[in-house]
């Protein structure tokens, strides 16, 4: 082995705490990921035909997906504006020129015999990700390209014993392949940046993100290395569908190669696929038996030229991207990162906590929107989409605790009543209806205080010496008011009265 | 009334606008001279003569009432690589045998939209790979044609050589056609016929079957000058469905015909002067430039330097566009599927195996070498270079010339089953030299009858124009066509 880097090492090394104790010393992980993400549109990428899920097998598919016989691709000006719109996201140089390639490669669910893809020129070119781990700290992805490609259809191989059947619903279907340098050090930092590719399309409105539908999908090209030492040979481990199984599938693959090169093997370039079920990943196909994809320009379509002014008038109108929204609730809530980092990880998540957020205590918001909702919700597994409480509850709750009608010790008991209620009734009504209003009228909380005061004189004796004493004496007049007593005034009259 | 069938298009539509005779009247013509002629010209491989009568009857009632389109009433043959609805369409290959679409091609729907009818569909070089016609599934067409003195049975050239046959013996008033590196000029040249290709991009492809998507244009064979303008005309259009096809205005291709071409520079290519090509071929080329000096044209000599390499730079982009594009037929959605087999693999090889003819699986194979990792860039990417190259040898000489004349072929039509050119591909593919330049370049070609060789033979001049001018292109071949007063008909012998 030589230390000669590869022009591709960014030079990343992982956190010592990443690296991966194998029998004869520490390897790190090198990895890069080719991440699938289908554009939100109504239309495939070269066909007018709908996209949609849930449709009849078969139901969505024009004469130019079916590949019969004269029929011509035409490219959807809409994806190529989605392309372009996530490239500025990952503050990616845009192309002005492009072109589409042909894959040629047979398989059924292939009605064309190629897919049209991106090979020479992609849309998008160089652009680069800020990831967030969760201990707060960050790390940058460099993205080496993004082009468009249609989507083959989908053959079904367990309806019949002795038969596969094609629907070719998802055949043309636009994609886009956002390809990253191998800048990943650790299944961890993997999943990090795919959440985050993840959460900035959502953002953007260029994918939904649904990965259980296979919206989002990627392949990891995993190797290991000493830490420091050049690149070894990668595997790619296709189609992974989900955080929990990237994770699993990275680590099963990086044993696996450092148990083949602790042996004295060598690693072989292979295709491979994760198995869910024996969480292991399988050789699909190695590099011999790699397809030749005669990749060449496709000549039924022109190439695509973009105009500066178009591409301008796109990054006009971008949404505010997640690290921006960040900074922005930092500085304008005085949120910390941590619960920056939590409400904007998720676009409706932010959507929500603003709307709750607006003309209240905002970090009180943060507060009960991260502690409180989203944890209820993970519970169940649920997303801020999923609250059975809006907005203007949370907004409704904070208020009263702002304005001294409930302590936050109370807001707690409310919350429950709101929980339970699934927001039908108002934080408001909800104190009223149980009583649960916080009691500033001194007269009624002093006549509790004299009671407590009158009864255990050597109590009161003792706080004249040792004031944290006093504590025992408001617990006993919360008690009494059954919680209600507004703590502040308990406090200054229990002062007051034992002279403290 | 004299035969119908011998009628020009534009004399035809005079006729049928003058209520001289009915479209009935004409198609019925037509559909009694092909049941003659078909058994022994092997032209048409499907007629749909009740959709003709159907469509006559329907001009007929348009015409009664002074309506009508520009081409209303007059039956026209097909090339059978365009998709017509509902009448089987197989682009001449066993793997189309029984396809029939549900969907128009564009250049077609134009034509009924304008009111022609339809005789049926013409046979063809499989998916257009071929100079003679002969590697149609169907079986070859013969040459209306005959040498003096000789019996033997000619092609009609390819790959439209059912649309060339059909015209020059009266079996339809025009045709379309379809050129990818010489399909419309060649067989119009050995048949003594008019074709057109249009510049790239002109006709829609949409609905037609696919060669060489980059090479691939439609366009017409006819009798006359004058029809080619008047098909033309109908065919282009632009078209959504095609992003290659141009958004831009026609012209009125029928006024450029007769027009003076005193002052219009010709540029004579240098390059075009290639050794042994028959002495009849040059004389014809010279008596072609005395023609256009005597009517006050310019003559300019004009060098393309990259001519030579054309044929190879087309046969290698040509079968890997086509090495593509044949992908489709697979056997799994339409199609020939081989029977009898279990495994996707056995499913792909046999239907294929068996679906496609030996030049198509020639030049699948070429196509997917030339592609194949190792040998892209020696291969294809040098031939798109090349390409270039000639594309920039038209656009120099264009600076001193309007239109380039050059003969069409290098031989008159040759007897079909030739030996030679059977075991040699190379020698077929011959066939194209004078004409794969301007498939390459994009640009206009025509080819128009200027004479007969020895053997009583049609022979053809090729007028190359600048990109978008086919109306220079008719105007020349049309003061060709009048100066060498082309009138033969093959002799019937069917």
């Amino acid at each position: 082995m030589t230390n000669t880097a590869s022009p591709l090492d960014s030079g990343r090394v992982a956190d010592p705490s990443k690296l991966i104790q194998g029998r004869t010393g520490p390897w790190e992980i090198v990895m890069g990921l080719e991440v699938h993400a289908q554009v939100a549109s109504n239309t495939k990428l070269f066909s007018g035909a709908k996209v949609g899920f849930g449709a009849g097998p078969n139901e969505q598919v024009s004469l130019v997906d079916a590949a019969m016989p004269g029929m011509l691709p035409v490219l959807n000006k809409y994806c190529v504006e989605q392309a372009v719109k996530t490239g500025l996201g990952l503050k990616a140089e845009i192309n002005r020129f492009s072109r589409f390639d042909r894959k040629n490669y047979f398989y059924p669910d292939l009605p064309q015999g190629y897919q049209i893809s991106q090979l020479f020129h992609p849309i998008v070119g160089e652009g680069e990700v800020l990831v967030e781990r969760d201990d707060g700290s960050s790390f940058t992805v460099r993205i080496e390209r993004l082009h468009l490609e249609q989507d083959a259809g989908k053959s079904i191989h367990d309806l019949d014993p002795n038969a596969t059947y094609v629907d070719l619903n998802r055949a043309g279907t636009a994609l886009m392949e956002i390809v990253s340098k191998p800048d990943l050090r650790s299944s961890d930092e993997a999943v990090a940046y795919f959440k985050k590719l993840r959460t900035i399309l959502v953002y953007l409105g260029t994918c939904d993100g649904d990965m259980e539908k296979g919206n989002m999908r990627a392949d990891c090209n995993v190797s290991v290395r000493r830490p420091g030492e050049k690149f070894g040979t990668r595997c790619e481990i296709k189609n992974v569908n989900s955080f929990r199984f990237m994770q699993q599938a990275i680590e099963f693959e990086a044993r696996r190669q450092i148990e083949i090169l602790e042996d004295g093997g060598t690693i072989e370039q292979e295709t491979r696929l994760f198995d869910a079920v024996k969480v292991e990943t399988r050789s699909m196909r190695s590099k011999e038996e790699a397809h030749d994809y005669r990749y060449f320009p496709d000549p039924d379509l022109l190439p695509v030229e973009l105009e500066e002014a178009w591409i301008e008038s796109i990054r006009q109108h971008l949404v505010e991207l997640p690290d921006d929204k960040k900074a922005r609730f930092i500085s304008q809530y005085g949120l910390s990162a941590y619960d920056a980092q939590v409400l904007i990880s998720e676009q409706a998540r932010a959507d929500y906590y603003e709307a709750a957020a607006k003309g209240r205590d905002a970090k009180l918001v943060a507060n009960w929107v991260t502690n409180e909702l989203l944890a209820r919700l993970a519970k169940d597994g649920h997303e801020i989409v999923d609250s059975p409480l809006p907005p203007a509850h949370i907004a409704g709750l904070v208020e009263l605790i702002e304005t001294n009608v409930i302590s936050s010790k109370i807001a707690k008991t409310v919350f429950e009543h709101m929980w339970e209620g699934k927001g039908i009734m108002t934080p408001a009504e909800i104190v009223e209806q149980h009583g649960l209003k916080q009691v500033t009228d001194t007269g009624a909380i002093e006549k509790a205080v004299d009671e407590i005061i009158a009864a255990n004189p050597d109590k009161a004796a003792e706080v004249a010496l040792k004031p944290q004493a006093l504590g025992w004496f408001v617990g006993q007049v919360m008690k009494a008011t059954g919680g209600k007593a507004n703590p502040a005034a308990v406090n200054e009259l229990l002062k007051a009265k034992l002279g403290v | 009334m004299s035969d119908l069938t011998k009628l020009t298009l534009k004399a035809a539509i005079d006729g049928l606008k003058a209520k001289t005779f009915s479209s009935t009247e004409l198609t019925n013509a037509f559909i009694g001279a092909i049941e003659t002629a078909n058994p022994a010209l092997n032209a048409y491989v499907e007629t749909t003569f009740d959709k003709a009568r159907a469509q006559a009857a329907a001009s007929d009632a348009k015409l009664a009432k002074g309506e009508g389109g520009a081409l209303e009433g007059a039956p026209l043959g097909i090339k059978d690589l365009y998709c017509t609805a509902g009448v089987r369409t197989t682009a001449c290959s066993g793997i189309l045998e029984n396809f029939v679409p549900t969907y128009e091609s564009t250049v077609t729907q134009n034509l009924w939209d304008q009111g022609a009818v339809m005789l049926g569909k013409l046979n063809m070089d499989e998916f257009a790979m071929g100079s003679s016609n002969e590697t149609s599934k169907w079986g070859n067409v013969v040459n209306p044609w005959k040498s003096r003195g000789s019996n033997a049975e000619l092609t009609p050239g390819g790959s439209s050589g059912g649309s060339a046959a059909a015209v020059a013996a009266d079996l339809c008033l025009a045709a379309t056609a379809s050129d990818t590196g010489g399909s419309i000029r060649q067989p119009a040249a050995f048949t003594g016929t008019v074709g057109i290709k249009p510049t790239y991009g002109r006709c829609s492809r949409y609905g037609m079957v696919a060669f060489a998507s980059s090479l691939d244009q439609a366009g017409p064979i006819t009798k006359t000058v004058e029809d080619a303008a008047i098909m033309l005309q109908a065919m282009c259009s632009h078209d959504v469905k095609d992003s290659t096809s141009l958004d831009l205005a026609i012209p009125d291709f029928s006024s450029f015909i007769g027009k003076s071409v005193k002052g219009l520079r010709i540029g004579i290519p240098d390059e075009y002067r290639l050794d042994g090509i028959p002495a009849e071929i040059d004389a014809l080329w010279e008596q072609g430039i005395a023609w256009l000096k005597d009517a006050g044209a310019e003559i300019v000599r004009i060098s393309l330097p990259h001519t030579k390499y054309a044929l190879p730079c087309y046969y290698i982009i040509a079968p890997a566009e086509a090495s593509s594009n044949l992908a489709r037929y697979d056997g799994m959605r339409f199609g020939h599927r081989a029977e009898g087999v279990t495994s996707l693999t056995d499913t792909y090889e046999l239907s294929r195996s068996e679906g496609f003819g030996k030049e198509v699986k020639r030049r699948i194979m070429i196509g997917t070498y030339v592609l194949s990792a190792g040998f892209y860039d020696a291969y294809y990417v040098k031939a798109l270079k090349v390409r270039r190259r000639i594309a920039e040898d038209f656009t120099k000489a264009f600076q001193a010339c309007d239109v380039i004349l050059t003969p069409a072929t290098p031989s008159a039509a040759f007897e079909l089953g030739d030996q030679a050119k059977a075991a040699d591909p190379v020698q077929m593919y011959l066939n194209d030299v004078f004409t794969v330049t301007t498939n390459l370049a994009g640009l206009p070609g025509l080819s128009v009858p200027a004479g007969l060789d020895s053997q009583g033979l049609p022979l053809g001049l090729q007028v190359i124009g600048k990109a978008l001018d086919e109306g220079t292109v008719l105007n020349i071949a049309s003061v060709l066509e009048r100066a060498a007063g082309f009138s033969a008909k093959p002799s019937k012998w069917w």
